[in-house]
Formats: C-alpha cells, structure tokens, sequence
C-alpha cells in the first residue's frame, strides 16, 4: 500500500505534478514569511520602530496641489487621501486626453492626405521614443517660461496666462442653481430615452431622425432656460494681482500641466498606434461593402469599422492606461503632489516608516490598476462579438 | 525537475545573502578598517558645505567632518568615499549600512535622533531657516510675506517650520515642492517662487552661485534653530565616540590655536591640554582604539575648525558667511566642545 502510494506520486504524471506544486508554492510561502521576520528583526535590532501609529499624528507640512481642504495640522492620514485624489485626477485627465488624441492621430495616419498623415507619423515616432520623463520636464520647463506673475498674459480680461498657473474665474453657485443642475441631469436622461425610442422607430419604419442634433438642442437649451428662469443664479468670481499672487478665481499650476501633457502626448503616440492596427485589421471588404451600400463616410467610420476594431483595440489600449496610470508617479520629478510624492516622500521623510509608507503605496496602485483593468475588460466583453460566431 | 532544483538553490542562496547582511552589523570600526576607507554620505552638491571642486575632490565643511575622522582612524584624510545622498534618503542609506555615518547638514531633532535608529554626535555648524527673496520685491521682512509663492526643499525640518511660521502669524502662502537645492534654484530664478526658504546657510551657499548674487537678499527673519552635525547608527557607541571626538579635535584645535601650519611646533608647547590632545602625552587614543597621534592626523590634515570654517564658507569666500553663533564661546559664538582630559 505504501511502496503504491510513493509510486503513485513519482510515476502518476498528475500526483507527481501536484506534489511539485504544493512543494514550490510551500517554498514561495516560506521565502516570503522568512523575509518578512528578518526585516522586522533587523528593524528591531536597529532601534527603527514601526507601525501605522503615524497615520494618526499631524502631518506638518502643506500641500498647495489639492482637491480637499488640507493643512498642516491635519494627519498623515489625510494628507495619504489628498496625494491619492491627485493621483487620480491626473489618472483621469490624462486617460481621458490621451484617448482624444490618441484616436485622432491613429486615424489621421491612416489619411490619404500626404502632410496630415506624415505630421502625425512624425509625432509618433518622436515621442513614443523619447522617456516620458524627459518629456515631462521638458514641458514643465516650458511652463516655467512663461511670463512671471507680475507680467501675466491676459486672455478675455479674467484669464490669466503665467509661470506659476493659469489663473480662471470661479463659479460661485447662488439659491436656486441645484434647479439648474437637476435639469441637466434630467434633459441628459430625457434625452437618453428619447434616442432609444426613435431608434425604436427606425428599426421598425426605416424613418430617420436627426437624433444627434434633437439630443444636442435638449441637453444645451434645457439647463439654459431654468438658468434664466432661476434669476441666473450663477456668479464669477475673478482673480485679482494682490501683494505677491493672485487672489480668487481658479488656478491649474504648472506642475498639473506639465504632468498632463507629458503623459497624455507620450501615451497619444501609443494609443494612435493601437488604433491604427485595430482600424487596418478591419477587412478591407467591410469597407467595400459599406460604399457599395452607399453609406456616407463618416456612418462608414462609425457603425461598420469602429465598432469592429474596438476589439482589437480595447486589449491594449487598457494597458495603455495602467502605464499611464503609474507613469504619473513620476510628478516627483516635478513636484506634482501625487501620492509618491507627498506621502510616499514627505511623510516617509517626517515619520521614516518606508516599509509601511511603501505597502500603502504599492497596495493603493495595485488597487487603481486592477479597478481599470476590471472596468475595461467589462467594456471589452460588451465589445466582443456576441453570439456563437 | 532541474528548473525546480535551480529554483531551490536560489532560494538557499537569497535566504543565506539576506541572513549575511543582517549579521554584519559588528562594529562600524572595524568595517571602515577592514574595508581601508569611510564611507561617507554628503550633501548631492552644497557649494562650501559639501560637493566636488572642478577637479573633482570633495571639499567643504561637512566634507571636513568626514576627513577628520578617516584621518582619525586611517592617519589619511583622503580615504573616503563620498555617497552623495538626497534629503530623502540620507537616513535610509545610513540605517540600511551602506555609509559609515552621515555628514550632510542635517539638523539634529529628538525624532530623528531616538525614532529613526540614529545617533548625532555633535553639531559642526549651527544655523537657522531663512528666507530669501529678490530684491525687486522690496520685501524687508519676513512678515511681509502674505500670499507669496514658497519654494522649499521637500523632506525637511524646513518644511514644518515653514508651515509653522506662516501660520502663527496668519499669513498664508503658496507652498512649491521640489527636491533638490538646484531644482530649488532653477525654480525660484525662473520665477515660480517668490521666497526660497532653506538654511541660511543654504540660501547664501544657493545665492553665490546665482547670475547676480547681489539682487537677491536674505531677509533678517530666522525662524528656527536648526543645529547641523554629523550622525551614525544608534546602537555602536565606540564608533559614535569616534566620530564624536574626531569633530571635537577640530574645535578644541582652534580652542588651542592648534593649526595645521603650526601642529609640528605645538608638539613642543608646555600646555598639558595640547600635549594630550597631539598624542605627546600617550594613553587618550587607546582610548578610542586608536593610534595616539590621531588628533595630530585631524589637525595636520585636515586643520582646526576656524581653518575649514574660513576656506570654505567664511566671509573671504563667496559663501560669505560670518561666524556669528558658530564663533567659539570665549568668542561670543556658541561653539563649545567637551574638555580633552
């Protein structure tokens, strides 16, 4: 019974491979959790103490880039949630930009016009094979170049074009402009339906309507007309050169610029690229067969070749965005209060807790890069052809 | 099966390296010897303070610190390596071994120095957060500073007193990360910033290197005490000591009028303190386990503290810093070292 048992797991191809794997996975666990005890050991054995306590004491420092109210006496804690939310805002404005440019050049270099497509070849080429950061700091360093604050460029009498930001009116909102907002919001589901039911009546009748431009005219004039009617409920409220700054209004700092341009335009080249190939893979019949139809081009575009080279799309252009995701770690390079840069630098600095400050880092990226990947693959099933094909 | 093999081995191996470095922590002493040079982490480039001269050599009044001491235990001033460290990771590279001890103006604080696993040993320069702003603002002082743009290295004691100052007063500013003291340069001349706020030392170290040193003013306000000086591992007294005692040689050096023009004839002084202090009067480097004549190595190679003080920073320089507090005490300074017996 034994010699068989022991036979079974050298001989058995299965039992034998299963036995390997427990060993490898056993070893794996045993490497991790020998490493985690010396660290702790050596910690201990050089007097570095360690813990969370820290995300619990006052951060100290101030943090100008940031979307919620933060000061110097607010925790590491919060200071972790204000370098997060910038991590994110430049996740966000930059995916959102790369994928605008990254479409238009992908179809421009498929132009037959010879300057439009030989421009967008051009800028391909050169920035998908210079280093993001260079490019970063380059930009950067062209903002810093504009005009000090005391010398601003002045757009439309309430902009403001300087070296320190671009300074905007901002919106104060009066009683009443929640109407307004509601009333966006519901011509957008309005609007909604109503493309749903003349599409309705498309499929059934053949009768076309200008769905886009009804649609168009709903959602611009609804908000509109309650803003009047609500005794325009909206007020700006203008920066003013005071002292040393500008006071009042809005202002996106270089620093936000510099990081959205270089990561944009560098993960553009990329993305034009993925949608060049997924446009060429398209069967050149399906092109064909549309203009035999006699489809205009641009239903040609949007209802036969981009839906179908969506799917060959999507798979890339999703890592497209992780990369551009965890490039913007690289705003310490510029002082952009990412999350690496204020917690994972000037808090690791005040409290010296890296291993801890490092894991949070680590965790928080692995969580945003799968959330997108999660997200995308849902859009990419919702893309794939349907059906048993 | 080879692949798992070669796995398994690789494994044994990675265990025994990180098994290996845990247990080399003896004693740093013996290190540097075996080794035959310090290895020193410096400032990444703080003209006078610590960074490469035109010909590469490593020059300026933390870098003295470090050859002090490697003239302490090697008779040679010369052998150190310099590890040029960041403001972010100077504590990281002592504490994980890779620099015998620091020498990079540090500022010595409670935290640092019981909850990062450090040790100061002393303070080779005592200096103060400043401020400075062009000229052309017409700012005269720190007060009046409401609203401006504040360019600060990041990762600093700096950091917090700056945040401090600007709200005991109720003012408020802009605050304008970035890393290094060139970026900080190249920043606050493009503009970006109003104010660059660092050590006065830094700042007068920063403004000698500008197109026009003369159009920049460093305001009188000093918002901190900010006490520079050298470090090493907690936990290694006997290397700490050295370290310690290397420093105070220079100062009680100057305390003497022991210069490295005059060492030879002062070993024929009739002070008791100057002889013990050259090694004539045998017994104090045993002591430290080490040779009798390493104070004499400190101050022939390296000087006293006045000298590297002058050739480095002092006002003949184009730092162009007075003593002030870091004049000896009987000078009116505050610059006192332990006595040599």
């Amino acid at each position: 019974m034994q010699t068989n048992f022991f036979r079974k797991i050298i001989f058995d191809e299965k039992s034998r491979s299963l036995l390997i794997q427990t060993l490898v996975i056993g070893l794996f666990a045993l490497f991790i959790y020998l490493i985690t005890q010396q660290t702790a050991y050596n910690l201990e054995k050089r007097g570095i103490s360690s813990g969370f306590d820290f995300l619990h004491i006052s951060a100290g420092y101030d943090i100008s880039i940031r979307l919620i109210p933060f000061t110097s006496e607010d925790t590491h804690l919060r200071a972790y949630f204000v370098g997060l939310l910038n991590t994110l805002m430049i996740a966000v404005c930059g995916c959102f930009l790369a994928t605008i440019i990254g479409f238009l050049v992908g179809i421009i270099r498929l132009s037959s016009n010879w300057l439009f497509r030989n421009i967008a070849y051009v800028y391909v080429e050169f920035t998908r094979n210079v280093p993001v950061l260079v490019q970063i700091i380059l930009y950067y360093s062209i903002l810093l170049n504009l005009p000090k604050i005391k010398q601003a460029i002045v757009i439309f009498d309430n902009f403001y074009l300087t070296n320190r930001g671009f300074f905007s009116p901002s919106p104060i909102f009066k009683d009443g402009f929640s109407i307004v907002a509601w009333s966006l919001v519901i011509a957008i589901i309005f609007a909604f339906f109503l493309k749903r039911f003349l599409k309705k009546i498309q499929e059934e009748s053949g009768k076309q309507y200008p769905t886009f431009m009804i649609n168009s005219a709903i959602i611009i004039f609804t908000p509109i007309i309650f803003y009047y009617i609500m005794g325009m409920p909206l007020e700006f409220d203008s920066p003013v050169l005071k002292g040393f700054n500008f006071k009042g209004g809005m202002v996106i700092r270089p620093e936000f610029l510099g990081m959205l341009f270089g990561l944009s335009i560098y993960t553009a080249a990329f993305i034009s690229e993925t949608v060049r190939s997924g446009i060429i893979s398209v069967s050149k019949g399906q092109r064909e067969a549309s203009q035999a139809l006699g489809l205009k081009s641009n239903f040609i575009m949007r209802l036969i070749i981009i839906p179908q080279a969506l799917r060959v799309i999507i798979p890339p252009l999703t890592s497209q965005y992780l990369n551009l995701t965890k490039n913007s770690s690289l705003g310490i390079a510029i002082g952009y209060a990412d999350l690496v840069h204020g917690f994972g630098g000037i808090s690791l600095n005040q409290t010296g807790r890296a291993i801890e400050i490092m894991m949070m880092v680590m965790l928080t990226y692995l969580t945003i890069s799968l959330t997108i990947s999660f997200f995308m693959n849902l859009y990419n099933k919702s893309v794939q052809f349907k059906g048993n094909a | 099966m080879t692949k798992i093999k070669s796995l398994f081995i690789s494994l044994v191996l990675t265990l025994g390296v990180s098994a290996a470095i845990a247990g080399s922590h003896g004693s740093t002493h013996d290190l540097v010897k075996d080794r035959g040079k310090l290895m020193c982490g410096s400032n990444t480039g703080l003209a006078g303070f610590g960074a490469p001269n035109d010909a590469g050599v490593w020059e300026g009044i933390d870098v003295d610190v470090c050859r002090a001491v490697a003239a302490a235990v090697f008779g040679d001033a010369s052998k150190v390596e310099y590890v040029p460290t960041t403001s972010k990771v100077r504590f990281t590279v002592l504490q994980s071994g890779e620099i015998d001890m620091l020498s990079r103006n540090t500022t010595w604080t409670l935290s640092r120095d019981v909850d990062l696993g450090l040790e100061f040993v002393g303070v080779n320069y005592y200096d103060g957060q400043g401020f400075m702003v062009n000229k052309s603002l017409g700012v005269s002082s720190a007060m009046e500073l409401d609203g401006a743009s504040v360019c600060i290295q990041v990762g600093t004691t700096t950091e917090m007193n700056l945040a401090d100052f600007f709200k005991a007063n109720g003012m408020s500013y802009e605050s304008v990360p970035v890393e290094t003291n060139s970026e900080a340069d190249a920043a606050y001349t493009a503009g970006r910033c109003d104010v660059y706020t660092t050590d006065a030392s830094g700042l007068y170290a920063s403004r000698a290197g500008y197109p026009d040193p003369s159009a920049h003013v460093v305001l009188p306000e000093i918002v901190s005490k900010e006490p520079l000086g050298p470090a090493v591992r907690h936990g290694d007294s006997e290397w700490a000591d050295i370290v310690r005692w290397s420093l105070n040689a220079m100062i009680i050096g100057e305390e003497l009028g022991i210069t490295s023009a005059n060492v030879d004839e002062m070993k024929s002084s009739k002070n008791p303190e100057v002889l013990r202090l050259l090694g004539v009067d045998a017994g104090y480097g045993a002591m430290l386990g080490l040779s009798d004549d390493w104070a004499y190595n400190i101050l022939s190679q390296v000087g006293n503290y006045s000298e590297s003080f002058e050739k480095h920073i002092g006002p003949n320089t184009p730092i162009n810093i007075q003593r002030g507090l870091n004049a000896l005490y009987k000078d009116g300074g505050i610059l006192y070292a332990p006595p040599f017996r």
